[in-house]
């Protein structure tokens, strides 16, 4: 092996290492507050519970269930992924991160915490809205999937607007709005595959919408990598 | 306002043409400095001369509005991915993980730099510090002089050749006061430091010092 390719292995490796501490400092906080996690659930339950009772417990339409399933996972996502860099800055911790983490692992540590807590979110709301509004999947393996996909691409997205937003006086209340002209293409691409999955009608659009949602979440991804450095310091 | 220099030296920050302006008011501009190894600079000035701002630029954490700063060691200049493992900060606006125990944030801030953790290391830091016996306290429950002794371990884990030092003694009784005149002291044999005071005790120990008006 060159000694080139060795650099890059343990590069790569203090990187992955890097990148792992972010995400179990953060998991180890939330374990011990459940501050992020509390207020996510919370509001996804409010939300499903009010419009259940508002529909009278029946849904029959599947573009309004899709549509509305996507709404609460946004408005959710908002509320629980702006702490990620927002708490930092408002406790003063961001200096001591910036003054030891390089950034591209303070960003993936962050977005990889956020995915996890989105995920435990889907896993617990996604079970009580097809009971709720008695709903059935016609196309469960594409359903799963397009929940995944729209997670990590709300996890992605939330976690790079964080870090814009934590710069800014008014921090939180700004990331739902600076987040919907970003997060639009994912949200209509993760209703579409969505209502696809429940109604079972043109099976065949399912595979450009997941091809859809692949591709907004590495573009995302890709260009918060790139972004991050310059949103991080100043 | 600055006196000492050091050409050749092969250790040293080279402060060139320094300004930083806030909304077209300049806090401080064309500052030249040029700070040796094994020396301190005190940075002394009025509040909101921008001695904060000053040390901030010098960390990396906030742009200069015109000139700049170059860390040169070995006779060659500190990246900004390098400064991370060759500066120590301690400043009051610095604040550690409450939700954490002392050792915890050792751990985590050792784990960031990529370095790895050792708890004898982490024991030996604390016992320096005066926290021999709180390392699994939560920093939360720390008093203030207690958080700013933390802070002093985290800075030092790495042995940084540079520490900079934002009001040192604050939050600090007595024995803290010692304890940061030793750092210091050590420090100027292994390095350099560069503190922003206004306390006659902490000025005292500058080799140089910059007055910003």
């Amino acid at each position: 092996m060159s000694l080139r390719k060795l650099n890059l292995g343990t590069k790569a490796l203090s990187w992955y290492s890097k990148c792992v501490a972010v995400l179990q400092k953060d998991l180890r906080l939330e374990f011990r507050t459940r501050y992020a996690y509390s207020s996510l659930i919370m509001f996804a339950v409010t939300t499903l519970v009010a419009i259940s009772f508002s529909l009278a417990g029946g849904m029959t339409d599947t573009d309004i269930a899709a549509a509305l399933l996507w709404i609460i996972f946004f408005f959710s996502a908002m509320t629980g992924v702006s702490r990620a860099f927002v708490l930092e800055e408002e406790t003063g911790t961001a200096i001591a991160l910036k003054m030891a983490a390089d950034p591209a692992p303070v960003f993936l540590g962050k977005f990889l915490f956020n995915a996890a807590l989105l995920m435990s979110m889907a896993f617990l709301v996604v079970p009580l809205y097809l009971v709720m509004f008695n709903l059935s999947v016609a196309i469960v393996g594409g359903f799963l999937l397009t929940v995944l996909l729209g997670v990590v691409g709300l996890a992605a997205a939330g976690t790079i607007l964080s870090a814009i937003a934590a710069q800014s006086a008014v921090k939180g209340s700004l990331l739902t709005v600076l987040s919907l002209p970003i997060v639009l293409p994912l949200l209509i691409g993760a209703t579409s595959a969505t209502r696809t999955a429940l109604s079972g009608s043109n099976p065949d659009s399912m595979a450009i919408y997941i091809a859809m949602l692949i591709f907004y979440n590495g573009s995302v991804l890709a260009a918060s990598l790139l972004l991050f450095e310059y949103v991080w310091h100043e | 306002m600055c006196g000492g220099r050091s050409d050749g030296v092969a250790n040293r920050i080279e402060v060139q043409g320094l300004g930083k302006a806030y909304n077209d008011r300049w806090l401080f501009r064309d500052l030249d400095i040029i700070i040796p190894d094994n020396s301190v600079m005190a940075v002394q000035g009025p509040n909101g001369s921008g001695k904060t701002t000053l040390l901030y630029i010098l960390c990396g954490l906030v742009a200069a509005s015109s000139g700049y700063i170059n860390i040169v060691l070995e006779d060659r200049e500190v990246t900004q991915a390098q400064k991370r493992m060759q500066l120590g900060l301690v400043s009051p606006e610095l604040r550690l993980y409450e939700g954490l125990s002392a050792v915890e944030n050792l751990e985590f801030f050792c784990a960031v730099r990529g370095l790895p953790f050792s708890l004898l290391r982490a024991r030996e830091l604390l016992e320096f510090v005066g926290l021999a016996k709180r390392g699994r306290d939560f920093v939360g429950n720390f008093s203030s002089g207690m958080k700013q002794r933390l802070k002093y371990a985290c800075a030092l884990w790495h042995r940084p050749h540079i520490l900079v030092l934002d009001e040192p003694t604050s939050h600090l009784d007595e024995k803290g006061a010692q304890l940061v005149e030793q750092i210091i002291l050590e420090q100027r044999r292994r390095g350099m430091v560069v503190l922003a005071t206004n306390e006659p005790a902490e000025v005292k120990f500058g080799d140089q010092s910059l007055v910003l008006v």
